[in-house]
């Protein structure tokens, strides 16, 4: 019998068993070993690609320290994003308050670093030890004459998905002050692509084979001037609609820009991401650019995922990663190259994701919304998955009790989307799944 | 793809860029990792336990659960005494664990929690009576990692240890150093038959064997009973905080010396044992306290190690090596290079400590005189160092990869965390066969780098 806790109850659901509706969006249980992160760890997370822009984490050195140099999101320029800044506070700041410090730090990384933008992260006790961080923001934007943004990411005023919607907020800040840019004709922007190990660079390539211009890509290999010039798109193409839904919605009440909800992750999505764009701009060169691009692919693709397939067949995978909706595609991907899932869960996903999960899904599948070590561990071993899928955090619970692991957190170094991400994922699966060293388990 | 940004301009800076250090509930939960029975409860917001759950994780590639008390704004405001009780409830109906060791964090300092006053009320409740608690004061804005980690092998030692009559037992605080550090020290103590208590031993705890089933607690730890008695040993050993004094009163109290000071047990501190010299003061001092004389066993590991120093002294002599990490750490590493004719050019800390330079002029007869020494720095300000002195060799944990890779100069990976190679956790540092590991892969390094730049490929040095 799985042990959860009773306030996580209704967070747990089986396919068939018991079709009870699954209670997503609450506040982690204390003392439940989440998962998750925090507030401030969803706006990092979320504006840490901008390469040319400046950093500022403001409080004592943790929340800097953690997040140093981390993600795979690539640059094909500046590296200022991988360099972590700190005000460091210490234990006079705290009682005197951090303000002096803050506007010296700013000040002096600015001059020296000559960044694009700036953007400052308020961390817990910025608040509490009363220093006003968007004073102190407008003050350094007059003087140095570049936009310095506050990010109110206080960890514990929220769940991670608030540190989406923090970023969010200095996103829109930065979108639409370049009032002069003409855009090209089909022009779209990409949400929520972070360019780890250079995918959004395949997606351009992609978006480009098919005639389509990328205006900016918020935030994989993202640029502040590119950002500036966001609003002139015609379309929004939000992947990790987790993070980036509330920037869509508001670009759409603000400057009339639709969006489409998309994944790169798996032949079907991926194709479909494409399709999807063609179609919205009505445009046959466009579709039949995309068909042709897919087809060429494919051709390539299929075979090349064959001998995977033939070993990987009737073996069962767990997921659990931060939003539903990769986890969706993941379901997919995983029934292409022959796999079963059967646990899928994740840190912040929403009701319409974990609806599609219960149709996508087979019987007997567990659906669960921010898990634990406990009982993660407890459902891989009661469903005999072979695989988990999941981030550094979950990679210790499978390799302990002896199945393989793909990473698909923001720390991997592998590209997964598009096509050839396709088989870089089958092939870290299978690598995984059929290595011998799982024979010196005990089953 | 452009480079990393690199400053040409010398000048210091408000802010830490890339900092040399990490926040004290990181090291207070190593030391809740090597109690047995034992779970990390982080009283702050939900972030920094998995900020740092990922962080140890990475290192030591094993399942590491810490609970948080998952602060939300109310909790900020009204106080954390209600969260914490559920996480406590919660923490011991899901893992059932002899011990929750709490840590605080900045926010809940900043907020004046009094955490030992909510464990004496939970307790007044009279529920978890068979659960110790153990809270450390571990706030981020105060000193870094190192700091953490003292402050909490010392609330362990004030909570539980008792005095008895006295047994003839060794306590041993080893410091923060790895599972295999610990294993060998086990050793050693195992050879001279000495009955010891050693904390914290995270030797099984953060280095197990695989499992059939998930271990809610993993094994291993420092029994309950052992910490008991502490109060009643012969003596006590402790590695690091040399100082004792320093920048701040939180730092002046060690385990050992609350010991000596409130159980009559004598506390000898001593430099983290890394190299001849300072293994040598290690095993003097057990000599000395027991009346023995060095096992076989020990005087055949130095003696080899001995034998190779002098084999492959010429290849590391006049060497020009950066060696950072936490204080007690770079402190021991740079005497065990003066001790091989290494040229210590600097010594780096982001720890904050003012008696390092006068520690290393100690221990470093050599060449520690011309020893740079600097706390409180941070890796961009190392880097601008190695820019300017062009060390041939970097000594210290995985963070420095991207100056050694600037520099094109090897980085010998040391310490924690080691978040780009495997094995972190089964890294030697101490005793004798600690130094001859260092030893072995400092040389090969040198030979190694040779080799690369040689336009000839010799095969035979």
């Amino acid at each position: 019998m799985i042990d959860i806790l009773k306030e996580r109850k209704k967070q747990v659901m089986t396919i068939g068993t018991d079709n009870q509706e699954l209670v997503c969006d609450t506040k982690s249980t204390a003392g439940s070993v989440s998962q998750r992160a925090c507030v401030f760890c969803g706006s990092r997370v979320v504006l840490y690609p901008i390469a040319d822009a400046l950093h500022l984490i403001h409080g004592p050195i943790g929340c800097a320290a953690y997040t140093w140099d981390i993600r795979g999101a690539l640059s094909s320029g500046p590296q200022l994003h991988r360099l972590s800044f700190s005000t460091d506070l210490g234990e006079k700041d705290v009682v005197f308050g951090g303000e002096p410090k803050l506007y010296k730090a700013l000040c002096e990384l600015i001059d020296a670093y000559k960044p694009k933008a700036a953007f400052v992260y308020s961390t817990c006790i910025v608040g509490v030890i009363g220093d006003d961080v968007e004073a102190i923001c407008k003050k350094v934007s007059l003087e140095k004459g570049l936009d310095v943004l506050p990010v109110m990411a206080e960890g514990f005023k929220g769940t991670k998905k608030d540190g989406y919607k923090a970023a969010c907020l200095a996103l829109s800040k930065l979108i639409g002050t370049d009032t002069e840019y003409v855009a090209p004709p089909f022009s779209i922007n990409i949400l929520g692509d972070f360019n780890l190990a250079g995918e959004y660079w395949m997606l351009n390539e992609y978006y480009k084979q098919m005639g389509v211009n990328i205006i900016s890509c918020l935030t994989g290999d993202g640029r502040v001037d590119d950002i500036r010039k966001a609003h002139k798109a015609s379309l929004n193409v939000v992947q990790c609609s987790g993070s980036m839904m509330s920037l869509a919605k508001e670009m759409k009440e603000k400057y009339g820009i639709p969006f489409i909800k998309v994944s790169y992750f798996g032949i079907e999505d991926m194709s479909d991401a494409l399709y999807e764009v063609a179609r919205f701009f009505d445009n046959k060169d466009f579709m039949d650019n995309a068909r042709l691009l897919v087809s060429e692919q494919l051709q390539e693709l299929i075979p090349a995922l064959l001998p995977y397939k033939k070993d990987l067949a009737g073996k069962k995978a767990a997921i659990y990663v931060g939003g539903a909706f990769k986890a969706i595609s993941l379901v997919k991907a995983l029934r292409l190259i022959g796999m079963e899932t059967t646990v899928v869960g994740s840190q912040t996903g929403n009701d319409d994701d974990y609806q599609l999960l219960k149709k996508l899904c087979d019987l007997g599948t567990i659906i669960v919304d921010d898990s634990n070590p406990n009982e993660l561990s407890d459902f891989v071993k009661q469903t005999g998955a072979h695989l988990f899928i999941g981030g550094v955090k979950e990679r210790p619970i499978a390799h302990k009790i002896g199945i393989g692991f793909c990473d698909h957190n923001h720390e991997r170094k592998e590209a997964l989307a598009g096509y050839e991400g396709m088989l870089n994922f089958a092939k870290e699966v299978h690598a995984s799944v059929m290595s011998p060293v799982w024979k010196f388990i005990k089953k | 793809m452009e480079k990393l940004p690199y400053l040409t301009e010398r000048k210091s800076f408000v802010a830490t860029r890339n900092a040399c250090k990490l926040c004290a509930p990181l090291g207070a939960s190593l030391v809740y990792k090597g109690i047995e029975g034992c779970v990390p409860l982080i009283h702050g917001s939900q972030g920094c336990a998995t900020y740092i759950r990922r962080y140890i994780i990475s290192h030591f590639r094993e399942p590491v659960d810490i609970a948080s008390s998952n602060f939300s704004e109310e909790t900020t405001i009204f106080g954390g005494g209600g969260n914490l009780s559920v996480a406590i409830n919660n923490v011991t109906n899901q893992y059932k664990p002899k011990v929750i060791g709490i840590a605080s964090t900045c926010l809940s300092e900043t907020i004046g929690e009094d955490v030992d006053g909510m464990i004496r009320d939970i307790r007044a409740k009279n529920s978890h009576d068979d659960v110790t608690l153990i809270s450390a004061s571990t706030p981020s804005y105060r000193g870094s990692h190192i700091d953490g980690f003292h402050t909490a092998v010392l609330a362990v030692v004030e909570k539980i240890a008792q005095k008895g009559d006295v047994d003839g037992g060794l306590n041993l605080f080893p410091g923060m150093i790895s599972p295999a550090d610990i294993r060998y020290l086990k050793e050693v103590l195992y050879q001279y038959g000495i009955e010891n208590s050693l904390l914290p031993d995270y030797s099984d705890s953060l280095d197990n064997p695989t499992w059939d089933t998930y271990h809610r607690i993993p094994e291993g730890g420092t029994p309950i009973s052992d910490i008991k008695k502490m109060g009643s040993a012969k003596a006590s050993i402790e590695f690091g905080r040399l100082h004792g004094v320093a920048v701040d009163k939180h730092q002046c109290a060690t385990a050992s010396s609350w010991l000596e000071k409130n159980l009559e047990v004598p506390a000898t501190i001593l430099p983290l044992p890394i190299g001849v010299n300072l293994t040598d003061r290690f095993i003097d001092t057990l000599n000395s306290i027991y009346n023995i004389e060095t096992p076989e066993y020990i005087t055949k590991e130095r003696g080899r190690l001995i034998d190779s120093y002098i084999d492959g002294h010429k290849y590391v002599f006049g060497k020009r090596v950066v060696v950072y990490g936490d204080e007690d750490f770079v402190v021991s590493m740079a005497a065990f290079l003066d001790e091989i004719g290494v040229e210590v050019i600097l010594v780096a800390s982001g720890g904050k400590n003012n008696t390092m330079k006068r520690e290393i002029e100690a221990l470093c007869p050599e060449k520690g005189s011309s020893t740079a020494v600097h706390d409180d720095i941070d890796f961009e300000h190392i880097s601008e160092f190695c820019h300017d002195h062009t060390p041939d060799l970097l000594i210290g944990n995985s963070k420095g990869y991207y100056i050694a890779r600037e520099l094109e100069i090897p980085l010998i990976r040391v310490g924690f965390p080691v978040h780009d190679r495997f094995g972190g956790q089964r890294i030697l540092h101490v005793g004798y066969r600690g130094a001859q590991q260092l030893y072995d892969t400092i040389v090969n390094a040198i030979i190694e780098q040779k080799q690369r730049l040689s336009p000839v490929g010799y095969k035979y040095i």
